[in-house]
């Protein structure tokens, strides 16, 4: 019970200062004392925290170690991109949002389901290189398609454009290698804070319900999961597709805050899925607000040192190795336990101080 | 018929025939102890009838329900559940929540319910926690209900891998070596809690133990094992009494 108080209270506590940041960040913006390059990344920001939110419950909980999650951010991305695109002048504004919202994260939940099927049979190295794969394969099927729309319908083809057979009056949705472009920019940062902190308390909730303790089980102790009479598969594949789902919801995001999506190596290829990873593992394993703070963290630092031009992805790799030290290396963990330079620690001198200040 | 009746069991893996030729039939509420030398198959036994390893010929019935070669989590349902020599908790959870997880077949609300914290959440909760308290304090584990498993001592860890096993409703529960790493005093502790378990459960139990004392003090029948055959087994008296037992086994 005191167990779920605390991971409560932190919940709660994550919860406060994503809504103070809004809050400055929304005033700065309002007031004009934002960069337009920082207000750019006000969303993208929000999407990575989401993917690596997602990510989490899968290397954290599930653990398995997933390489494809930037794919499950891409299926959910194009399907909900497409889709607004299609109902571009039929559907109202804000019900088209929604349902592309829920078109994406239901894709993306559902390719999480059909691939954690074979994938889930193996584990460590192996899941490892399938989802990679996985993710690669995404990218590159979704490069090939050729989506067309007239008056007769949708027209599909996986050679080019003139095999459509389309209609003079016909509009292209998906143009191969040059993806969708000219969908609705409908991602503002209120949205994807509120997305982002809805993410936040699912997985929260999940990892503390009866679902998320048979999947803690499975991550402890196979073997021991099942002679107390734990269905591993459907728990493995309940915890993995929600996860995709999450990245899906990312993907959703990212795909309304620019006017053409692409699927390039950089935005949903293998270096995305390395990056999400680096943000789970830098913000610690298990721990979903670290995700977000190593996201926010990490997407600022490389535009923040923009000034330092060739220099900068240098710092920017030093940082994470210090950053991966001070959370991993033992030596380094002892001292700080020595002299109360833990999360914990810290987190209880600021009770004892605001205790002090009300009594 | 028996609560547990095993007939002709027998494994190979590759060339090497692990068990072979095995039979055991245990009533409904005895103390029923498996014992023989290192290696014997006393532990691959034991992984048989919970279907950690499918068994190469031979028949395992429950209760008259077959229950040769089906799935570990089935085979739980079906009323087996086990501890292990090398202690296996959920390390990184909860006392109280390694007892929940062995709880989890006997409440149900789905994994919807647990994200949005529906009302039936927070009752089925409560519940399980009372029930999850319940068992523990039947070790004295209740005061540590809110310590990370892996942070408990040895002998209470294997107190908990038991309270765990009994959560899930067992007819009959296997212990795998329970007094192994223990001082006396803790073994006698031990034997008071099985006493006790037995008692309180009404359960069947069947333990692979080294401990002669622990053996010949509490179990009413042994079978002794031995090259992964069946040496002797009936009454502990006259098993401990057999010259072959003494000879292969207790040492003369």
């Amino acid at each position: 019970m005191k167990n779920m108080n605390k991971s409560t209270q932190k919940l709660l506590s994550t919860i406060g200062v994503i809504v103070v940041l809004y809050i400055v960040l929304s005033v700065m913006e309002g007031t004009g004392n934002l960069s337009s390059l920082l207000s750019g990344l006000l969303v993208p920001v929000c999407a990575y925290s989401l993917v690596a939110v997602g990510l989490n419950l899968c290397v954290g909980y599930l653990g398995e170690l997933s390489l494809g999650h930037a794919g499950f951010m891409c299926v959910g991305a194009f399907a909900s991109a497409f889709f607004s695109k299609v109902f571009m002048n039929t559907i109202p504004d804000v019900p088209r949002f929604i349902l592309s919202l829920l078109i994406g994260t239901c894709f993306a939940a559902l390719f999480g389901f059909l691939i954690a099927i074979p994938v889930l049979r193996l584990s460590g190295d192996y899941l490892a290189i399938v989802t990679l794969a996985f993710g690669e394969i995404i990218k590159n099927v979704i490069n090939v398609i050729y989506i067309g729309m007239d008056s007769k319908g949708l027209h599909f083809s996986m050679k080019d454009m003139l095999s459509l057979g389309m209609e003079p009056g016909g509009t292209l949705v998906v143009n191969g290698a040059q993806g969708i472009t000219g969908t609705p920019r409908q991602s503002t940062f209120t949205l994807a804070v509120i997305l982002l902190i809805l993410a936040l308390v699912i997985t929260h909730n999940f990892v503390n319900s009866r679902t998320g303790r048979a999947v803690k089980a499975i991550r402890d102790n196979q073997i021991a999961a099942e002679t107390v009479g734990l269905p591993i598969t459907k728990y493995k594949l309940i915890a993995f597709t929600i996860s995709a789902a999450i990245a899906g919801v990312g993907g959703v995001l990212y795909a309304h805050n620019i006017n053409s999506l692409i699927a390039t190596t950089n935005n949903f290829g293998y270096n995305m899925s390395i990056m999400i990873l680096v943000y789970v593992v830098l913000g610690g394993i298990g721990n979903f607000s670290g995700s977000v703070v190593a996201a926010v963290v990490l997407t600022l630092l490389p535009e923040l040192l923009r000034g330092l031009s060739t220099y900068r992805m240098l710092i920017y790799s030093i940082v994470l190795i210090a950053l991966m030290l001070f959370n991993w290396a033992p030596s380094i963990l002892e001292y700080r336990n020595k002299h109360g330079l833990t999360a914990a620690a810290i987190a209880a001198k600021f009770k004892k101080k605001n205790t002090k200040e009300v009594s | 018929m028996a609560l547990l009746e095993v007939t002709n069991l027998g494994i190979s893996f590759g060339g090497l025939r692990a068990v072979d030729e095995f039979n055991l039939s245990i009533e409904k509420g005895e103390l029923y102890g498996l014992i023989g030398p290192n290696g014997a198959g006393k532990t691959t036994v034991f992984n048989m009838l919970t279907g950690i390893y499918k068994p190469t010929d031979g028949k395992i019935f429950l209760d008259k329900t077959d229950i040769t070669g089906r799935k570990t989590a089935d085979i739980n349902k079906a009323g087996v559940a086990r501890t292990f020599q090398n202690i296996r908790l959920f390390g990184d959870q909860s006392v109280l929540d390694n007892v929940k997880i062995g709880l989890h077949n006997s409440f149900e609300y789905g994994t919807a319910t647990g994200i949005l914290r529906l009302p039936k959440y927070f009752a089925t909760e409560k519940e399980m926690n009372n029930k999850a308290l319940e068992i523990l304090s039947v070790f004295g584990l209740d005061s540590a209900a809110d310590i990370l498993a892996s942070n408990l001592p040895y002998g209470k860890q294997r107190e908990l891998e038991i309270a765990r096993a009994l959560a899930t409703g067992p007819k009959l529960l296997l212990l795998d070596e329970p007094a192994a790493g223990m001082n006396p005093n803790e073994t006698r502790d031990l034997m008071n809690t099985i006493a006790l378990i037995r008692k309180e459960f009404g359960i069947t139990i069947l333990l692979i133990e080294h401990d002669m004392k622990l053996v010949s003090g509490i179990c009413e029948k042994l079978t002794v094992l031995n090259f992964g055959r069946v040496l002797s087994s009936g009454l502990t008296s006259d098993v401990l009494n057999d010259p072959e037992v003494i000879k292969a086994y207790l040492g003369e």
